[in-house]
């Protein structure tokens, strides 16, 4: 077996040291993903575009640089892929749209110019909901993504693609975007880890917009290390986000092996009751217990208002929606209607036609929400009972280090499943959307498997911008299991 | 709650969406059982809650006046759909 | 039967910033369609506005001017509607907790009485770009250079009653925001542009239905679109009609108001507040810090000038209509040692001729200096008032210096009795006839006599010296 087939069972330090120490070339590790897409790909159809020559441009260039000692970060010579929604300069950047389906963007994205800059390698965008609106990677206009561990299954949704992209180790890591569980969920039903910041955390700037008040972009790889590498690469005050925060960027590395004795750990009560399935239950239990016999201590909270989360989420998330998506007009960039005959038929027809349904349905009832006569009743009620969501979480951590529970209610669900069923696909994000409210950071890690043979994750919840904490705490269960070093055996 | 065709017909029309007509019941629908499951917002006593807007209780950072900016007007029109003389086209706007 | 009329002015005026509201753009005017249009500005998929901090201390600026309170917190909001000049499809204004809340501002109205007029509140906002109506295989064309560019829209109360006070409070806001350097107020340009909200009512009764006049670029525009609609909406009541809340739209060009269909149906803007945008926290202390570099405001100015300078309330007026006339004025006061007759000659000669050439002060060829020196002339009786006037246009057409043109002219007064003295004995005697019904008890001849010799003298007589003698000698 040569080198380059054993590349892509690396952590993204394995590829760095490799890189470094001249066992193989930049080129040779994004050759040896490139390859694996061009095999795995067509199964999966976890990419949209795949900028290989650009890839193999960009690998001349680092292997140069990295031979000249002028890069010698983290991420340095390292293959990387991003979400559709990060627009990257030249590159396609479609959001899994008709509506921009031959946008080239002219600009980077802020985290992918910060990746960029560390000396990356783009292998390409990779597939995701339709403008990050699904569950289940079923809206993109370019075809669902199958779950690497059983192709029958969706890989979740919206980062259904990159979720699929690191399971089947298409990538070593890639970023996600969150904004009701859209990286917790699909690492929970693909067995990696991925991380949501608190909102704040990482600049918006170049990631096009879903909820703007809810968005936040966080790696996703197979181990908490290699997220906290890129954590500290993309992470921190961008001045072109107005919601970015100005607060210092721990080394997200450098306390990955702080103790967990004496960890308080809240189970909100409401994550394990009725809807939770109970295969699901059990190996959340188990995890549990393990964390208990490393010393941590474990506590109920309560989260009384977390049922409300999902309502909210539904008229804040789609009336921020409503507005960021009125920029898709068919004038300056995106899909256009053949022969409008006036000015409102441009509009109607490009939109129509250029947006999903999914999108399309969230457009209108966020529209609806906004709207005179309804948003006291939909909008502002909404928000106020964010705060009060919000205000549980404040409660809870009083007494709590960190909340562990489920990511999602289930494992990987049939595609097809709840594809016309919108209000079963939405109470997938049960667990998730409360977190992302109250924008506090989220992060699902493998867990191990259910009696259905798929994988289950543990989604824990930090205080805000406690990513370090976090990061530590899943990475010391990753140093006593193996469940994230797991791959199906077909993408092995 | 319920919401009617016709009102799903005024929505659309303000968010600019051509709703053909065979479409309008699923839609309709559709949007009535995402309000139903809203509408569980309503039994929630808020009295006295401030809103939510931002999930951080943080203030505006402003930036100084400075130019930063130069011409890329060709590059950023290679992506529209139709220009001419640098101006973006659209069908006639009457006024 | 009478009506009233009642009239609120939504004000937009543009900020004197070098880069737009939200972005880095310039605003600077005329550039080539789209070329000062960056990502922000053409709302690309994924950018975000970040706010410019001289446009929040502007607006805190003209704020305390009209004595408003400052918003410690103001929230920026989304107005949303699809139209090809605004690209994100919404625009960035303020809607709840707007930067300026209530304040005021005092007119003066033409009988010389003083009106307050209340400001029901100032926002920041983003304006929208251009629509090119000439004709490109039938459509539009648009410009998004103007989009982003900064605007503080200055809502006033419905306390106007008639086009005159309209004009008058637009014109005093349009002073005070150049004398605050809040803004160019360039009309032409389009940096400071006006929509009136118009209706008509029983005195006393309840407000009528209103219409709003969009697109009031100068004061002339204002005068007239006013008094067109008041007309209109009398006639349609009286005829037994009902006036249709709408906005409409005012054509120079035809002198008339005519129905804005096309934004009809974009009445529900769906204001939220911009998840992209935190609140704005303005503190005590950066109230302090724009309070510091405040001018000294119009009224204060007029106030002093009648103290320090013994003016009229008319003159001081006049004066401090903008801040370049009230600094030249008191340039020449001082200058010259005597405020009324620089006051006379500044709102006289100097205001007319700017008039008269359309020009503004900042383009007067005669500098405060060059003007002190022709007023010194008239002050050591070198030339009268009235040569001064010859004098001062020969100087506006750039003939030189006062003493040059004196010099090269020979405009020097005559100040010699025995000169002025000939001159009188010469007409005296060639008008017998006056001269009797003169002494015969018509005085009003004085006046015939006086411009006979200072037509002889070529106006160059000393007028005071002329008129002794003068009376001597008919007298004798
Ligand atoms: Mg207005
Ligand atoms: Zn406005």
């Amino acid at each position: 077996m040569s080198q380059a087939d054993s590349i892509h069972t690396l952590s993204l330090k394995g590829i760095h040291d490799g890189v470094h120490t001249g066992k193989f070339s930049v080129m040779e590790a994004t050759d040896a993903y490139l390859d694996r897409i061009e095999r795995f790909n067509p199964e999966l159809n976890a990419y949209i575009t795949v900028t290989r020559e650009s890839a193999q441009a960009q690998a001349v260039d680092i292997d140069n640089r990295i031979r000249k000692g002028e890069l010698t970060g983290a991420m340095a010579g390292v293959p990387y892929s991003l979400k559709d929604l990060f627009c990257s300069e030249g590159v396609r950047t479609t959001c899994a749209s008709n509506m921009l389906s031959n946008f080239i963007s002219p600009y980077d994205a802020h985290v992918a110019a910060k990746l960029k800059a560390a000396g990356g390698v783009l292998l390409g965008k990779n597939n995701m909901d339709e403008f990050a609106m699904g569950s289940s990677n079923e809206t993109s206009a370019f075809g669902n993504v199958c779950n690497p561990w059983d192709t029958t299954k969706v890989p979740g949704g919206s980062s259904g693609g990159g979720a699929a992209t690191i399971a089947a180790r298409l990538a070593p890591m890639t970023l996600g975007t969150d904004t009701g569980g859209s990286i917790r969920q699909p690492a929970s039903f693909c067995n990696i880890t991925g991380i949501k910041p608190t909102y704040g955390r990482i600049s918006r700037y170049g990631m096009i917009a879903f909820a703007s008040s809810l968005d936040q972009c966080g790696p996703m790889a197979p181990s908490a290390e290699d997220c906290a590498i890129t954590m500290n690469i993309i992470a921190g005050l961008d001045s072109r986000d107005s919601t970015s925060v100005d607060l210092p960027v721990p080394d997200y590395t450098a306390n990955l092996n702080g103790s967990l004795e004496g960890l308080r750990i809240g189970l909100p009560k409401e994550f394990f009751a009725e809807g939770l399935d109970a295969q699901v239950g059990a190996v959340i239990d188990r995890a549990i217990k393990e964390f208990q016999a490393k010393g941590a201590i474990i506590k109920e909270v309560t989260l009384p208002n977390s049922h409300l989360a999902v309502p909210v989420y539904y008229v804040v998330a789609p009336a921020e929606c409503s507005s960021n998506l009125s920029r898709f007009d068919g004038v300056r960039f995106g899909h256009r209607c053949e022969n409008p005959k006036d000015l409102m038929d441009l509009y109607e027809r490009s939109r129509w036609e250029g947006f999903g349904d999914e999108v399309k349905r969230r457009i209108m009832i966020g529209t609806y929400a906004l709207s005179a006569g309804y948003y006291d009743a939909y909008y502002l009620k909404a928000q106020q009972v964010r705060r009060l969501i919000k205000q549980d979480f404040e409660a809870a951590f009083k007494d709590v280090d960190v909340i562990m529970g489920p990511s999602c209610p289930t494992t990987a669900f049939g595609i097809g499943a709840k594809k016309d069923d919108p209000i079963a696909m939405y109470l997938e994000d049960l667990y998730t959307i409360p977190v992302s409210l109250a924008g506090l950071p989220g992060m699902t890690f493998p867990i191990g498997f259910a009696a259905d043979g798929l994988p289950v994750g543990m989604q824990l919840v930090g205080n805000y911008f406690e990513e370090a904490r976090m990061l530590n705490i899943a990475h010391q269960y990753q140093q006593w299991t193996d469940w994230h070093t797991q791959v199906p055996a077909q993408f092995a | 709650m319920a919401i009617s065709e016709a009102e799903v017909k005024k929505v659309a029309r303000l968010a600019r969406l051509a709703v053909p007509d065979d479409r309008l019941e699923a839609y309709t629908q559709n949007l009535s059982n995402i309000l139903n499951l809203v509408d569980q917002l309503s039994a929630v006593d808020t009295t006295g809650v401030e809103p939510m807007a931002h999930p951080l209780d943080m203030m505006q950072r402003l930036r100084e006046d400075v130019v930063t900016e130069t011409s890329h007007r060709e590059k950023y029109q290679s992506v529209a759909p139709e220009v001419e003389d640098g101006l973006y086209l659209v069908p006639k706007v009457l006024e | 039967m009478e009506w009233e009329t009642v009239i609120g002015l939504e004000i937009h005026a543009q900020l004197a910033t070098n880069s737009k509201i939200f972005s880095g753009s310039s605003t600077a005017y005329g550039a080539e369609p789209n070329t000062q249009a960056n990502l922000v500005d053409l709302g690309m998929p994924g950018v975000l506005p970040v706010l410019n901090k001289k446009a929040v201390e502007l607006a805190i600026r003209l704020g305390l001017a009209i004595d408003a309170e400052i918003a410690p917190r103001s929230i920026f909001a989304r107005k949303n509607y699809f139209y090809p000049d605004s690209p994100k499809g919404y625009q960035i204004s303020q809607y709840e907790l707007p930067i300026v809340g209530l304040g005021h501002m005092d007119i003066q109205l033409e009988n010389g009485d003083t009106k307050r007029i209340g400001i029901t509140r100032a926002h920041l906002e983003e304006d929208a770009g251009k629509s090119l109506h000439e004709d490109f295989q039938g459509q539009t064309g648009i410009d998004l250079n103007r989009a982003g560019t900064p605007l503080l829209e200055i809502v006033s109360e419905p306390d106007m009653r008639n086009a005159k006070e309209a004009v008058a409070y637009m014109k005093k806001l349009h002073a005070l925001v150049r004398y605050l350097g809040v803004g160019d107020g360039n009309m032409q340009e389009g940096s400071f542009r006006c929509d009136a909200n118009v209706s008509v009512r029983r005195p006393g009764a309840e407000f009528g239905t209103r219409a709003e006049i969009k697109n009031l670029n100068s004061f002339k525009f204002i005068e007239r679109a006013i008094n067109h609609e008041v007309e209109r909406q009398i006639d349609i009541i009286e005829s037994g009609g009902k006036v249709v809340q709408e906005t409409r739209l005012y054509d120079p060009d035809k002198d008339e108001t005519r129905s804005m269909r096309s934004k009809e149906d974009a009445n529900d803007y769906r204001y939220f507040p911009d998840p992209d945008l935190l609140p704005v926290e303005i503190t005590p202390a950066d109230i302090e810090a724009v309070r510091a570099t405040m001018p000294e405001l119009p009224d204060a100015k007029k106030q002093r000038f009648m103290a320090e300078y013994a003016l009229t309330a008319y003159d001081a007026s006049l004066l401090t209509l903008s801040r370049e006339v009230a600094d030249y004025f008191e340039a020449v006061a001082q200058g010259c040692g005597d405020a009324k007759l620089a006051a006379n000659w500044v709102n006289g000669e100097v205001s007319k001729t700017l008039a008269d050439n359309e020009m503004e002060i900042a383009a007067v060829p005669v500098s405060s200096a060059a003007l002190i020196e022709l007023l010194k002339r008239i002050q050591d009786n070198t030339v009268s008032n009235k040569i001064a006037r010859d004098v001062f246009a020969a100087m506006w057409n750039g003939e030189g210096s006062a003493d040059a043109i004196i010099d090269k002219k020979g405009l020097k007064q005559i100040t010699d009795t025995s000169a002025i003295e000939a001159v009188i004995d010469e007409i005296i005697a060639n008008n017998p006839g006056q001269v009797a019904e003169y002494r015969s008890g018509k005085d009003k001849l004085f006046g015939f006599f006086v411009g006979q010799a200072m037509r002889a003298s070529k106006g160059k007589a000393n007028p005071n010296t002329l008129n002794d003698i003068l009376k001597q000698k008919l007298e004798g």
